[in-house]
């Protein structure tokens, strides 16, 4: 019975709507006993590990589906291969840098939109408070508490250079390592642009 | 062996019913409600300069039932770690006049909140840092 709770909990983190079918599924296990008793402990359990995995991806680390190619090459970069165009990537996403905003230069974040707050948006930092950034036509400065973000692949991307620079506030994470597809799990590095950037 | 399996058993039941714990509070302290202290000279004299206990509840913003005239605990965006109190005095999309220093002239400004903003001000409008500083808020999604 607990590692059907493992599972469970396991799926609910992986893809959400993978929850309603395992539910089904441990239902279906209990119901031959069919007593109202039992129907309450499947409930007081699913609440358990609802309450739990929902605290464990709030505060300390959760998985992402990243849509989209303004990103590319580091997440779902488009080659030719049928494997690369199958799925988009999973990834991990650390909250452990949201207690004192501890990002770094290069960091890949998951933001809220600041025109949409229900859409998040996966953008590597480019400038943290305080420092100039250089873009095509114009040097700008990064105000306190507000960051510069920008996506890998300048040509498909929307990010601080049409919606200006992002509060801090709004960072929901950052992302740490690929989990999926297998053929390119690993660790996102930090890739600092080199002569766009001056700290102040 | 057997008396390492009896502690571990209750070992992982003590450890379960303190994250149950953890668990309950944490999602009802950021999707339910919460109370938080607060201080400060900006919203006199709704709430005083000592530092007052309110409560904040989460669930009418996830409904989208904020509108003007409410209280709210936003995340200042001059310092991600800092809360400030504000009233909101617009919603995306309206227009708001505001003078920008009350003691000084009588001369204001006027402009639209863009979508997915709000504007937000103090009550004691001498004092307070708010929108009229630093602009519109996109961080009242708290």
């Amino acid at each position: 019975m607990f590692f059907l709770i493992e599972l469970y909990a396991f799926l609910k983190l992986v893809n959400p709507s993978w929850f309603h079918f395992s539910l089904t599924f441990v239902f279906i296990g209990n119901v031959e006993m069919g007593t109202p008793s039992v129907l309450w402990n499947i409930a007081k359990k699913c609440f358990t590990v609802g309450v739990i995995t929902l605290t464990v991806s709030d505060l300390f680390a959760s998985i992402v589906q990243v849509r989209g190619t303004s990103m590319c090459p580091t997440f779902n970069p488009k080659t030719n291969s049928l494997l690369d165009s199958l799925s988009e990537d999973r990834v991990l996403v650390e909250k452990l840098c949201l207690r004192n905003y501890k990002l770094a230069h290069g960091d890949v974040v998951v933001f809220s939109s600041p025109n949409n707050h229900k859409e998040k948006h996966v953008k590597r930092i480019v400038g943290l408070p305080g420092d100039w950034v250089r873009t095509i036509y114009d040097v700008v400065h990064v105000p306190e508490g507000h960051c510069w973000v920008e996506g890998d692949n300048s040509a498909s991307s929307l990010d601080s250079r049409s919606f200006g620079p992002v509060p801090l506030g709004l960072v929901k994470g950052r992302i740490t390592h690929i989990l999926w597809p297998p053929h390119r799990v690993g660790s996102v590095d930090r890739k600092s642009p080199q002569n766009r950037v001056c700290a102040s | 062996m057997r008396q390492w399996k009896i502690i571990a058993k209750e070992a992982m039941a003590r450890a379960s019913i303190i994250a149950k714990f953890f668990g309950v509070l944490h999602v009802t302290n950021t999707y339910v409600l919460s109370s938080n202290h607060v201080m400060g000279p900006s919203m006199l004299p709704t709430l005083s300069i000592t530092g007052d206990v309110v409560l904040v509840e989460r669930v009418s913003h996830r409904l989208g039932k904020l509108g003007s005239g409410d209280l709210v605990l936003v995340r200042s965006p001059l310092d991600p770690k800092r809360n400030l109190t504000k009233r909101i005095v617009a919603m995306e999309g309206d227009k708001v006049t505001f003078s920008l220093d009350p003691t000084r002239s009588h001369s204001s400004r006027s402009l639209v909140v863009p979508k997915g903003h709000v504007w937000i001000q103090g009550d004691n409008l001498y004092v307070s840092r708010d929108s009229r500083h630093f602009g519109p808020s996109s961080l009242w999604a708290y």
